[in-house]
């Protein structure tokens, strides 16, 4: 095991390489320049001016030395410094992650336990009216644009009804608040966001449950249960259920890197200041450091996503060795 | 929210209107009369009295889609970074309501007879935030960074014409140039940065970016990325205590939220689309909770040819276009009626725009007449002209991102359709479309708006030689006499003579034609009702923010 998981770090180290090669490379070679801001499409602003600053970027070094000196910093885990605010880019990295990590670890957790449940029932009762309402209902919130439901939903309980804050992760007032004001406002802020986001996350998971399930059940070693005289509750929630969990759990793993991802949609309508929002902007401002950063880390994340689904594959299902 | 100008408050001006309201309605004999002005001493008095207690107090919340950069003033390129930076600084100049150059941390200023030298008398005892004397070693040092090449501002440009400049004392300094150049005038409303704080700084990466100090009628208090920035007042501002307390300046990057932040009154400020003026706020909540106003904004869009594409190198051709392309339709359509044709490169408020240049009518018949002296007919019947047998048939492109941008090329792709000119659209993320197709010239047409500084100087826009790679005159306009009359503006303080010449400017560019001029759109801003004092001017509605207030009874935020 231990011999396993060293010989998956090694490979999975070169990989990471490979992967930083690539991305260093297309974004570089993407059209655009980070001179070319918006805003500096000014008259004021001379060609001069904006050569001058590429070069006090280092851009206009060729792209296998820019590419050196940004792995000399990564190996000193130093992600080097944003162009568009001169801030260290770890700094607004993890300036963002919190927010993000809390919305997407809630939903995620809502998710499951709404998602199984459903899966499962579906499953039970393959073909029946709350199996069908049940693949409308995910479907619906599959099929639902973000960003759709949550100006509806804005609308309605924000502002008409006030019942909810509109956008934001605080309130104005935030700063004056006591320690439990504190908690309620950010929960009451954090209601929409995670609402939405489990919503359309929850057709994933529970038609990936009921098609395990059903898959389970027409085992034989189903059957013997049954034939045996076990309890239907038993059959399901014990000798079913945890067989057909483990294609949830790989799913669980790959979920690891949208945990840090974020989604732009959906944190611009609420006005969160998360990742994903970050990396959108990067993006659009040809910021490379913010966007090697996000990306670099976002595949660390997906590599060790799959290899501790690799490993916890083999804790739960004892038929899987790691060799 | 930019400019702000030291005009009597609004409460005299109320006091002045109720004057003239009395004396007008009373019966004018002497002893009525004396009775009159008595009565309205009394009152003026009393305004007086109320307008020098005045409403201090409340918070405004601008909503706004885009977060600053930096509050580093001579490193802030983008809009954002731009409004905030304008509350906490000061430059030496600004412009007033009238967009007339007038003084702000200088008290005067006098250009030498040559117009090599303008010699700035700072204003005294002007204070930064941390307490610390103004003084003329501030302006010094703003100047120096401006002109170091390890400095990442995109601002040098102007200050390139400087060539020394020179503190005579505390409260005087001297500018040289190495030949007359008007608009470096207006260059110094830079804002102005404190030298003690910053000297031994490296700019591009200090703290100072997220905590800045200044001279301004707002003190920076925080700032939570992705979230807001938020000020508050400077009571020692050398224009007076602004009334209103504090500034809210929240980020909120989807134009939906905004709406609904907004009609939520958890905003009190921001500009609307032409659509959500005309149909999404026009209800009673609206007119009862928020005010509205409309003025041209300081900017244009056209649609811009690559002269040196054979198609358009034939004035006529240019010109059918015009003719071709229904201006007024465009607004109706595009802008729901919120802007005006634009005849030429000018803020249409501003001196510099000439007034007696007309925009061509809206006439098909002309269009195909012109086109077809110029040897462009339909030979085959296929409904499209062609000439030499090359169809007329071009693309326009134009960035991402910008709907109203879009939508005007549909209506012009249409129009021309119907003269026999077929146009293809062609969007572009804006990042690859400067580098790639404007900075390069790979283009046949394009559909752009400037933004107009309020100096009229365009050299860098229209002077045929700033067409290299990365220049701004990328449709490779030249024009023997529009050059030599660009470099005359520029060498002249004289605002007469720069009148004429930039009037003379306008009149040639929309005979050339090098561009399609179409619209300036309206400026949209909202506000939240309980704001008082507001007026529009030429400059739009910032000009007097300190003054703005709020009624004490009808305050919100307090603090």
């Amino acid at each position: 095991m231990g011999k396993y998981v060293f010989k998956r770090i090694i490979g999975l180290a070169a990989l990471l390489l490979g992967i930083t090669i690539i991305t260093f490379s297309v974004i570089h070679i993407a059209p655009g320049r980070p001179t070319d801001l918006e805003a500096q499409f000014n008259p004021k602003v001379s060609m001069e001016a904006r050569e001058r600053i590429a070069h006090l970027y280092g851009l206009d070094k060729p792209l296998h030395i820019q590419y050196i000196e940004w792995l000399k910093r990564f190996a000193r885990l130093d992600f080097g410094i944003s162009f568009m605010d001169s801030r260290p880019v770890m700094q607004k990295i993890l300036e963002r992650m919190p927010i993000t990590l809390t919305i997407e670890l809630f939903s995620i957790i809502l998710i499951l336990l709404i998602g199984i449940p459903i899966g499962v029932g579906s499953a039970v009762k393959e073909g029946s009216f709350y199996d069908r309402f049940m693949t409308v209902f995910v479907f619906i919130g599959f099929a639902m644009p973000t960003f759709w439901l949550s100006l509806i939903l804005m609308d309605f309980i924000g502002v008409r009804w006030g019942i909810l804050p509109i956008s934001g992760i605080k309130s104005l007032e935030f700063e004056k608040f006591g320690n439990f004001e504190k908690i309620i406002d950010m929960s009451k802020h954090l209601i929409l966001p995670v609402f939405v986001s489990a919503f359309g996350g929850l057709a994933g998971i529970s038609r990936y449950m009921r098609s395990s399930m059903l898959n389970v059940l027409k085992q034989d070693y189903i059957r013997t249960a049954r034939a045996k005289g076990l309890r239907e509750k038993d059959v399901l929630y014990k000798h079913a259920l945890k067989n057909a969990l483990l294609p949830v759990v790989t799913i669980l793993g790959l979920s690891v890197p949208g945990l840090i991802g974020g989604s732009v949609i959906f944190e611009s309508i609420f006005s969160i200041p998360g990742m994903g929002r970050l990396f959108y902007e990067s993006v659009m401002a040809r910021d490379y450091p913010v966007i090697m950063g996000v990306l670099v880390i976002g595949a660390v994340l997906t590599l060790l996503g799959n290899l501790l689904a690799d490993i916890s594959y083999a804790a739960v299902d004892p038929r899987i060795k790691l060799e | 929210m930019n400019k702000y100008s030291n005009s009597t408050s609004a409460a005299f001006k109320k006091a002045a209107f109720l004057w003239y309201g009395i004396s007008k309605t009373e019966i004018p004999t002497t002893k009525n009369r004396l009775k009159s002005y008595r009565k309205a001493i009394f009152l003026v008095t009393i305004l007086f009295l109320l307008g020098f207690t005045p409403n201090y107090g409340d918070t405004i919340v601008t909503g706004s889609i885009g977060e600053p950069r930096t509050l580093v003033p001579i490193l802030a390129s983008d809009s954002s970074s731009g409004t905030i930076c304008s509350l906490i600084f000061n430059g030496l100049v600004k412009y007033d309501k009238d967009l007339n150059l007038t003084g702000d941390l200088a008290e005067k200023w006098e250009v030498s007879q040559d117009g090599l030298d303008i010699t700035f008398y700072l204003r005294k005892g002007v204070l930064w935030h941390d307490g610390a004397p103004f003084t003329s070693k501030d302006v010094e040092f703003t100047y120096k960074s401006l002109i170091d090449p390890n400095v990442r501002t995109p601002y040098g440009g102007d200050f390139q014409m400087v060539k020394s400049l020179k503190v005579i004392d505390d409260y005087t300094l001297k500018v040289f140039y190495k030949e007359p150049f008007s608009p470096g005038l207006a260059s110094w409303g830079m804002n102005i940065m404190p030298a003690h704080l910053l000297e031994k700084e490296d700019l591009n990466a200090t703290k100072f970016a997220r905590n800045p100090i200044g001279t301004g009628p707002y003190k920076f208090k925080l700032w939570k990325t992705g979230e807001r920035v938020e000020l508050v007042s400077n009571h020692d501002y050398f224009e007076g205590r602004p009334c209103i307390d504090g500034y809210i300046y929240r980020v909120i990057p989807d134009t939906a939220t905004l709406f609904l932040e907004l009609r939520a009154q958890a905003v009190d400020y921001t500009s609307l689309t032409p659509i959500q003026y005309r149909r999404q706020t026009e209800t009673e909540f609206f007119k009862k909770n928020f005010q509205r106003f409309n003025f041209p904004s300081f900017g244009y869009t056209y649609m811009g040819y690559n002269l040196k594409d054979p198609k358009f190198k034939n004035v006529d051709v240019r010109r059918a276009i015009n003719y071709a392309v229904n201006k007024e339709e465009i607004i109706k359509g595009v802008l729901l009626g919120l802007g005006r044709i634009s005849t030429g490169p000018f803020i249409p408020e501003s001196w510099a725009y000439n007034k007696d240049v007309l925009p061509l009518e809206y006439d098909p018949g002309k269009a195909k007449e012109l086109l077809k002296n110029a040897g462009w007919s339909d030979s085959d019947g296929d409904g499209i002209l062609e000439k030499d047998g090359i169809k007329f048939s071009f693309t326009v492109i134009t960035n991402q991102g910008n709907d109203e941008r879009k939508m005007t090329l549909e209506i012009i792709q249409r129009r021309l359709r119907e003269v026999g000119i077929e146009v293809k659209i062609k969007i572009i993320e804006w990042s690859a479309f400067v580098s790639e197709f404007i900075d390069k010239r790979r283009f046949e047409a394009v559909l752009l708006g400037w933004g107009l500084s309020l100096d009229p100087d365009m050299y860098d826009i229209w002077h045929s030689s700033k067409t290299r790679e990365g220049e701004f005159n990328f449709i490779g306009y030249s024009n023997k006499e529009v050059d030599r009359l660009l470099l005359e503006g520029r060498r002249t303080f004289n605002q007469e003579e720069r009148k004429r010449i930039y009037h003379r400017i306008h009149e040639i560019l929309y005979e050339d034609e090098p561009c399609l001029f179409l619209f300036v759109p309206d400026a949209l801003p909202v506000l939240h009702n309980r704001f008082k004092g507001v007026e529009v001017a030429p400059s739009g509605i910032g000009y007097n923010f300190i003054k703005w207030f709020v009624p004490r009874s009808e305050q919100r935020y307090t603090r």
